[in-house]
């Protein structure tokens, strides 16, 4: 089997995992499988990705329907860098899954894990297609399951917030869809190259300006771009502590990547960054979410809301390097892209060992919980120095070729922001330390034990991570390099 | 020194950081933690006196540890000004760990793993920032020094103490996130490198109007050097126990501060550039007016402590006018300075605390005879004093004439006003406690006999003053190993 028959696999592989897990009985074996099936996703992936960044894209035609008849998986550097994103944030989330789902869902999880399978397939299957339309269909498979997983939550609330993702979801992936049909009604083809062949003749249809408005609107519901992010807060905070870590990591990165395909392949940017005013849109949108979303998580007290309000802010930060519309700032966002799942990832997964020894994860409850609970806390610290910014960690890399982007184009007052929302970061991390190191356990107060090492080791690997890619950037910033030229090949100038 | 061991300057880094470690892990047993800090401060010395002998001799020592990106490291090298402030911290530090160890038992402080942990990283992170050889390192480790000195500013624990702590380092992170990192950029941006070269990397590369706005960013960006009007956190600091304000606010933090201006000034911008900056006279009078103005303050303060907070607020600007002059000769004694105004200061500190620790005194008007009771800390105090002001037979004489003559050579006839009054101002603040503690009578009502501090205070404090006038002896070896900076020897 070579490695272009194994690519689809990446996604098969979770699909089909996922049909077999809802059939397990148990608790213990539909995880295993689980995480089997995401490894193995990973895997594939992990081999794929040095082959998509070197060589020639690799182009894997469904049922031998040569493409653009049948639909074809497409993968280049961007979204190889993508799923393995996907796929190995799901595995080392699973690893920390069963002791933390275990407190929070009760009866067999056949079909929780199946749920989450689906979900992961979903975001492989829109990251790994060259076809349109197939995007959608994933999109609304891997929505689905993340509407059913929110669901889950303990609090009731989940339930309003599950509802709400669900209504602002599907006006999200009803506007792609949109989009797409127009595209298809001028130009009969759902194949993302072909239509990036076909587009360029019909610069002047209004049908096609009207689908990229359409996409990138539905796309920034999903990405969950200031004023399209209501959704996001609620969503994060009352979920399982397990689908947060998942999702965090993940659902937004990938919606970024395929407002990018759209709007870099299937466009190309000499067309999008021209018939709208994209650049100046998504800047000020960007930076409008960089400032209220660290602006609201400074007054949060609740944990994981402040830490998905800060998820709006890092989203800012990946669009604004998208709006430069040049190399270094699109190597800029899938750097902050990769690097913020990891960043978030391990935030989220410490106040989930927070939680679950103490239930609670606001603000005044963790105060003085330095000294009862010191690893999970330092994880956050460490963490937290990441989404700050501090060299040596992840965040900072990614920050650094932000910067470096703005000075490129000459736009100074862009720093400035960055720095300003950088401190903004620092005020609400340094908040959480505080309380926990700098305060008294209020009267009262149970005495907690340390998270377990079933929690603690894989939410520590995420923090090492996060200083490893500090360390070691070949891997992110080489793959973001390739994948910022993948989607620029096509392209033929820049504006 | 050839016979001490050679270790390459990241494991010398290292070595306070292990300990650190050690202390924290050993949080149970409290002797075990003093046992942990001597054997690492004794180590640190051993191992920062030992890679003296190789750039006494004219050696470059240099180590690349990780090349981050192409061009972007975490790496060092060590030159004779970054020995310089290495030595001193390291020398300083084995003297103040019996006094912080007598102190911090006998003042009844609890959380001791904590403190000595955070003590020991703030010393790791003072060589970090000594050895680094690029603007990179050099920040890396300066905001380790930064976070690492809060939980010693808020060990008290009360609101107060967190309070000050807050200001602490909200100006410090403030400073450095909001001025600091963007002129690295900007630096890397310009000239595509962020190494400490001789001479400098900024010519050639940026124009005067850039890099005026650049030197703005870095001198004011330094917020450790306490620039007006970002000095307020040194005050703040002071609600820390009197080991943390003799160590770090005295010596590594603020001298950490000034090194790294000092730095910039020769190995980034280089003297010849920044001579044809405009802002660089900025700077020149805005440190000129903080020297002046904070010595002012400092002689209404009636809390001691506060009083040689602005002592050193003051202080330090005579170093950043040193680098700011443009001249050798003035670079030279603002590295000296560094060095005399550390033992000076650290001497006049421990003071404080061994004040307060025998009879609960924190007031400069309730010194009153105190000379009777504590000769041995009084007298400390008064050559302590003596250096600081920069009258003989104590070392700050040397540091203070190579500013003044720098100033003089430069025809800068403002600040060299500038530096005689605040001379003058020097001795109308530090010497009333002297006078008061040696001639006026003890009130009514207090014992006459003697009662010193722990002898665990007293002896460092007498070191440190018989430091001071060591040094007005062995101050010639100091300039000539700067000398070597501007003769070309190490790099």
């Amino acid at each position: 089997m070579t490695l272009l028959e194994l690519m689809p696999f990446i996604v098969l592989i979770p699909l089909i995992a996922s049909g077999i897990v809802a059939l397990l009985p148990g608790r213990i074996l539909p995880w295993l499988v689980t995480l089997i099936a995401a490894l193995a996703s990973a895997v594939i992936a992990a081999l794929v990705l040095p082959v998509a960044i070197s060589e020639p894209p690799l182009s894997y035609p469904f049922g031998n329907w040569p493409p653009p008849f049948g639909i074809e998986y497409r993968v280049d550097a961007a979204n190889a860098f993508v799923a393995l994103l996907v796929s190995g944030m799901a595995a080392i989330t699973l690893l920390w899954a069963p002791k933390r789902v275990a407190s929070e869902i009760h009866g067999r999880l056949g079909t929780f894990y199946a749920l989450f399978l689906l979900a992961v397939a979903g975001l492989l299957g829109i990251t790994l297609t060259g076809d349109a339309f197939n995007v959608f269909v994933f999109l609304e498979i891997s929505s689905l399951a993340t509407y059913t997983l929110i669901a889950y939550g303990k609090d009731r609330r989940a339930l309003l917030a599950a509802f709400r993702y669900l209504i602002m979801g599907t006006v999200g992936a009803t506007f792609l869809l949109i989009g797409i049909a127009f595209l298809y009604m001028v130009t009969g083809t759902l194949n993302m190259a072909d239509l990036a062949e076909r587009l360029p003749e019909l610069r002047d249809n209004n049908a096609v300006r009207a689908a990229l408005a359409f996409i990138i609107v539905g796309m920034g519901l999903k990405l969950a771009l200031l004023p399209l992010h209501l959704w996001l807060p609620n969503a994060y905070a009352y979920a399982p502590n397990f689908v947060t870590a998942f999702l965090a990591g993940t659902a937004t990165k990938v919606a970024l990547y395929v407002m990018l395909r759209f709007i870099f392949t299937v466009f190309a940017p000499d067309y999008s960054f021209v018939v709208l005013p994209l650049s100046t849109v998504l800047m000020v949108l960007a930076v409008a979410g960089m400032f209220a979303g660290s602006w609201v998580a400074m007054f949060q007290i609740h944990l994981k809301r402040m830490l998905a309000y800060s998820s709006i802010a890092q989203v800012g930060y990946m669009v604004l390097g998208v709006s430069l519309a040049t190399a270094t700032g699109l190597t800029a966002a899938f750097l902050h892209l990769f690097n913020h799942a990891l960043i978030k990832t391990a935030l989220f997964m410490a106040v989930g060992c927070v939680m679950y020894r103490t239930g609670s994860a606001k603000l005044d409850d963790l105060r003085g919980l330095g000294r009862q609970m010191p690893w999970t806390l330092t994880a956050f610290a460490l963490a937290g120095l990441s989404i700050i910014g501090v060299p040596t960690t992840a965040g900072f890399i990614s920050k650094w070729y932000l910067v470096l982007a703005s000075i490129e184009t000459g736009a100074w007052w862009l720093v400035v922001l960055i720095l300003i929302t950088s401190l903004m970061a620092v005020y609400y991390i340094w908040r959480v330390i505080e309380a926990a190191w700098f305060s008294d356990r209020p009267a009262g107060a149970a005495v907690v034990r340390e998270a377990p090492l079933a929690l603690l080791v894989p939410t520590w690997l995420v923090v090492a991570l996060n200083f490893y890619f500090g360390i070691d950037t070949r891997l992110t910033v080489g793959a973001s390099m390739a994948a910022a030229d993948a989607l620029l090949g096509s392209g033929v100038g820049l504006p | 020194m050839s016979w001490l061991p050679q270790l390459s300057p990241f494991t010398v880094v290292l070595i306070p950081m292990v300990g650190a470690a050690a202390i924290a892990l050993a949080a149970r047993s409290t002797r075990a933690g003093f046992a942990i800090s001597w054997l690492t401060s004794a180590a640190f010395l051993v191992s920062v006196w030992g890679l003296a002998g190789p750039v006494l001799s004219g050696d470059v020592i240099e180590q690349a540890v990780w090349e981050i990106l192409p061009g972007m490291a975490i790496a060092f090298s060590i030159e004779p000004l970054g020995m310089l402030f290495a030595l001193l911290a390291a020398t300083l530090w084995i003297l103040a760990t019996p006094y912080a160890i007598g102190y911090m038992s006998h003042g009844g402080y609890s959380s001791l793993a904590r403190f000595f942990a955070c003590y020991a990283i703030a010393l790791g992170a003072a060589a970090g920032i000594a050895f680094a050889d690029n603007l990179l390192t050099m920040f890396v480790f300066y905001e380790i020094l930064s976070v690492s000195t809060y939980p010693l500013v808020a060990h008290d624990g009360t609101d107060k103490a967190k309070r000050g702590a807050r200001t602490y380092l909200a100006l410090l992170l403030l400073t450095s996130i909001g001025f600091w990192l963007p002129a690295m950029i900007w630096t890397w941006a310009a000239t595509g490198s962020m190494t400490f070269v001789s001479g400098g990397i900024m010519a050639g590369h940026v124009d005067p109007a850039a890099g005026s706005i650049l030197l703005v960013l870095f001198l004011f960006g330094t917020g450790k050097a306490a620039l007006m009007p970002f000095h307020r956190w040194l005050p703040a600091a002071m609600v820390a126990p009197t080991p943390v304000s003799a160590l770090l606010h005295a010596v590594a933090v603020v001298k950490a501060g000034v090194f790294v201006a000092l730095k910039l000034a020769i190995y980034i911008f280089g003297l010849d550039y920044l001579k044809t900056l405009w802002s660089t006279d900025l700077v020149l009078y805005v440190a000129t007016f903080t020297m002046l103005v904070a010595s002012l303050v400092a002689l209404h303060q009636d809390n001691l402590k506060a009083r040689l907070a602005y002592s050193t607020v003051s202080q330090l600007s005579y170093i950043v006018i040193g680098a700011m002059l443009a001249s050798s000769l003035a670079a030279i004694g603002g590295g000296m300075h560094m060095l005399m105004h550390g033992f000076g200061k650290i001497t006049l500190f421990f003071c404080a605390g061994a004040i307060y620790l025998a009879s609960k005194k924190t007031r400069v008007s309730e010194l009153d005879g105190l000379g009777r009771r504590m000769p041995i800390t009084m007298t400390a105090f008064f050559i302590g004093a003596l250096c600081v002001i920069g009258l003989p037979p104590t070392g700050g004489l040397w540091s203070k004439w190579h500013l003044v003559s720098g100033a003089y050579d430069s025809g800068y006839a403002l600040v060299l006003a500038a530096y005689l009054i605040s001379t003058l101002l020097n001795i109308a603040y530090l010497l009333p406690p002297v006078v008061r503690a040696f001639l006026k009578p003890l009130p009514s009502g207090e014992s006459t006999g003697f009662k010193e501090a722990p002898w665990l205070c007293v002896i460092p404090l007498s070191l440190t003053a018989l430091g001071t006038l060591v040094l007005f002896f062995l101050a010639q070896s100091s300039f000539e190993l700067m000398a070597r900076i501007f003769s070309g020897g190490n790099g």
